[in-house]
């Protein structure tokens, strides 16, 4: 059997990200959310966020060390199956990815720690910054790889000699052309992605009629959020769009399926891209919707995919078909969140059933459009890695084909087990409640005499 | 400063080596001697001393292969692929092993997640000396790239090496459950100390040995005139630690065996760096070779300076809060 070690080396590496990006999509969002919830509490003296807070941690506890583990692997994965891409652009991604473990992964580890175990040992106050203190290092943790992406997708501020990339200006590295876009634009994704799984638990409790008063902060919390990020995430993926535009059009011409860059672009729902002929087939369009999208004019034109040979295009069907569903789901994001809070503000937003079903199953929604997100901008970036200067083929390791398929085999193994059995603890801690053993159990200690008593109070009508 | 920058770089992913080496050793250890518990309330103990730390702990494993990245892409870019499967059977290992300390707690069974926590924590210490056998023994390197094949590390003395970090690692673990622990674990925890203690002693003497008479270049470095009069001291040094630490467990001391297990590791560390410097891919590959441009390595010795002592301080803190003994039915989260 013939391995061709490019491709098994780029399916080994988008197979092991894709699963690690899963969880930092989430646990960047649900930091912030549990750093919220103690400030509320802080603030309120109310129990109820301080409840919230313990079951929202538990299940952060779960993600963060599926996220830590799997990004273990990528720091070592840049060296055993690209480390001619690590040779010739060392000089300056690796010290983007030193700076994120030195500012960031410390401090996350750290202190959660701290929002983990510390809970008596701590003033609450330290309890709640400490949490407060993961959220911001999950935030700059994604400012420092959103801008060693960006870097690969559009290099500026080096020289290249002898094949090897040098640095001549740092800051023009890090905020390289794309990277304020990419970075508003993901970490918008990731508190989306939150407020949607935060949203479905809290319609999932409303539905089955437990946890009523929880169910409902969690419900208020989140539509108040999504209501208004996802409309955000329109207008911030617009820009970054017409900024992919302007330094990686060939990329936008394959997420539009665009051949021919004389005429305007439709806007195809739905097409075949067939690569081999450069045309489209099936297509359902609106006539120059891409158009006016791309050069907000209806006789815009921009560059088509048969503006480069062939050898320098991107897979045009899997970038053309993840951008779509990236969008349709944003789209559903925008109506559903707009829709919560019209019924919020009717004040029907609790009764009306068949809208807290549907939320509760649509936990899933923001890690899809996440994942297809990047599948657009990744596989968009082909047949580069770092754009127009480092080609993928040149980038591989010298390692045999045949050994990248076993450890292939062996990830695909391994994470299929921890992830299964990740979602089936989260899906029991979402069971149990945040009143069941997930929160209760640690005897936990409360923000003032006055919400002790409360709580006292709250345990004993519960007993009767 | 072109000469000074990689060594001091090389001191710094040294540091963050032997960092990871003493404090991931000890959470790994535990893993290690994870069977010999008797029961699940005892497990639990063994688990929750180390629970706090674990991902910072890990994170200086991150911080390593960063580091090499950034100052030493091209070592990094030979070393990865020649080390391939033993890295990544340790990333793999690494992820069991880290998993099963947050799904033990939710689940209801736990003896699967026992066995993923052992042997999870056993082949990622295995793998570790492995990995840094297959590097003392060298690496084949043409025109600045791995040059060899996927199985070039697979040898009695890399092997040797992954056993020998077991016994380390499982010896770490010991001397931190008697410290951090008390009555029936920490009781079980000084008696395999003294075992793992003799294997480590026998394991040490064996590498040190090998290394000079498989290397004719170490042997020189140890045993010529004038290296010798001033290293000398270091297999000295080392025997008396090792006879403090056997002293100190036998009379039953809480703190101090740990510690001086710390500095087993430090001596066995130093004397690698003796074997082996400025050779940061033996045989053909030094520090100077491989150095990132001088322009990388200032831009990320700044932050280095400004963080690193920030980050000891908050590791230090966690220390100091959660120090003290873990008692039987601590909770949990």
């Amino acid at each position: 059997m013939d391995f061709d070690p490019v491709l098994l080396a780029r399916l080994q590496f988008a197979f092991t990200i894709i699963f690690h990006i899963i969880f930092p999509s989430f646990t960047i969002g649900l930091s912030a959310y549990i750093a919220t919830l103690g400030a509320m509490w802080l603030r309120t003296g109310n129990d109820r966020y301080h409840l919230l807070m313990r079951f929202w941690t538990r299940i952060f506890a779960v993600s963060f060390a599926m996220g830590v583990v799997s990004g273990i692997v990528l720091s070592y994965q840049f060296g055993t199956n690209w480390s001619r891409f690590s040779v010739m652009a060392g000089n300056v991604i690796g010290p983007l990815i030193g700076y994120e473990v030195l500012s960031a992964f410390f401090l996350e580890a750290t202190f959660l720690g701290v929002l983990l175990f510390g809970s008596n040992r701590v003033p609450p106050w330290l309890y709640v910054l400490s949490a407060a203190v993961v959220a911001v290092g999950t935030a700059i943790s994604a400012f420092w790889i959103l801008s060693a992406n960006s870097w690969m997708q559009t290099p500026n501020g080096h020289e290249v000699r002898d094949g090897i990339v040098y640095p001549s200006d740092w800051l023009a590295v890090i905020f390289n052309p794309s990277f304020p876009y990419r970075f508003a634009h993901m970490l918008n994704a990731a508190y989306l992605t939150t407020g949607f799984v935060v949203l479905a638990v809290g319609a999932r409790y409303l539905v089955a009629g437990r946890y009523i008063d929880e169910g409902r902060t969690m419900l208020r919390m989140a539509i108040g959020l999504t209501a208004i990020l996802a409309p955000l995430q329109l207008f911030l993926g617009d820009q970054h769009g017409l900024n992919t535009l302007q330094y990686q059009p060939i990329k936008v011409a394959a997420m539009e399926a665009h051949w021919d860059g004389s005429k305007p672009g439709d806007f195809h729902i739905f097409a075949w891209p067939d690569e081999k002929a450069g045309e489209n087939r099936f297509a359902i369009s609106i006539p120059r919707g891409s158009s006016l999208i791309l050069t907000h004019h209806l006789n815009g034109l921009f560059p088509g995919l048969n503006s480069v040979p062939a050898s320098n295009r991107p897979p045009v069907a899997i970038v053309f078909f993840s951008f779509r569903i990236m969008l349709a789901i944003g789209m559903f994001m925008i109506a559903t969140a707009l829709f919560g809070a019209f019924l919020w503000w009717r004040g029907t937003l609790f009764e009306t059933r068949w809208y807290l079903r549907v939320m509760a199953q649509c936990w899933w929604v923001g890690f899809v459009a996440v994942i297809a997100g990047w599948i657009v901008t990744e596989c968009g970036r082909q047949p580069w890695l770092v754009h127009n200067i480092l080609r993928t083929a040149d980038a591989t390791s010298p390692v045999p084909g045949a050994t990248i398929a076993g450890t292939l085999a062996l990830f695909v193994i391994a994470y299929g087990v921890v992830f299964s059995f990740g979602i089936y603890y989260i899906n029991r801690l979402i069971a149990q409640g945040p009143t069941g053993p997930a929160a209760s159990e640690t005897g936990h200690f409360s923000a003032s005499p006055i919400s002790a008593a409360h709580d006292a109070g709250r345990t004993a009508v519960r007993q009767t | 400063m072109e000469w000074y920058l990689p060594v001091i770089w090389a001191a710094l992913i040294g540091t963050a080596v032997a960092m990871y080496v003493i404090l991931d050793g000890f959470d790994l250890g535990i893993g290690i001697l994870f069977p010999f518990a008797r029961t699940e309330s005892e497990r639990d103990q063994m688990m929750r001393s180390v629970a706090p730390f674990w991902d910072g702990n890990e994170t200086w494993l991150v911080l390593g292969g960063a580091g090499l990245l950034v100052a030493f892409p091209k070592a990094y870019g030979v070393v990865m692929p020649a080390l391939y499967l033993p890295v990544i059977v340790m990333l793999l290992a690494l992820v069991f092993r880290g998993v099963a300390f947050e799904f033990r707690t939710i689940s209801r069974s736990k003896t699967w997640l026992n066995v993923a926590f052992t042997i999870g924590s056993t082949l990622a210490a295995f793998a570790q000396g492995v990995i840094l056998g297959g590097l003392i023994q060298g690496i084949r390197v043409q025109n600045g790239a791995f040059a060899g094949g996927t199985f070039d590390w697979a040898t009695p003395f890399a092997l040797l090496c992954g056993l020998s970090l077991v016994a380390g690692y499982g010896l770490l673990g010991a001397t931190w459950l008697a410290m951090k622990t008390e009555g029936p674990i920490a009781e079980r925890a000084r008696a395999q100390s003294k075992i793992l203690l003799l294997a480590v002693l026998v394991f040490m003497a064996i590498v040190s040995l090998w290394t000079p008479l498989a290397d004719s270049r170490i042997a020189a470095r140890w045993f010529s005139l004038p290296n010798f009069y001033f290293l000398w001291p270091v297999p000295v040094v080392t025997a008396l630690v090792a006879f403090l630490t056997w002293y100190w467990i036998e009379t039953g001391r809480e703190v101090p065996p740990f510690l001086a297990t710390i500095a087993l590791f430090l001596l066995g560390f130093l004397g690698l760096v003796i074997s082996v410097f400025p050779y940061l891919v033996p045989p053909s590959l030094t520090v100077w070779d491989t150095a990132a441009a001088p322009a990388s390595q200032i831009f990320m010795l700044l932050g280095t300076l400004l963080l690193l002592p920030l980050i000891l301080v908050y590791v230090g803190f966690i220390y100091w809060l959660f120090r003290g003994k873990v008692r039987e039915g601590e909770s949990y989260h």
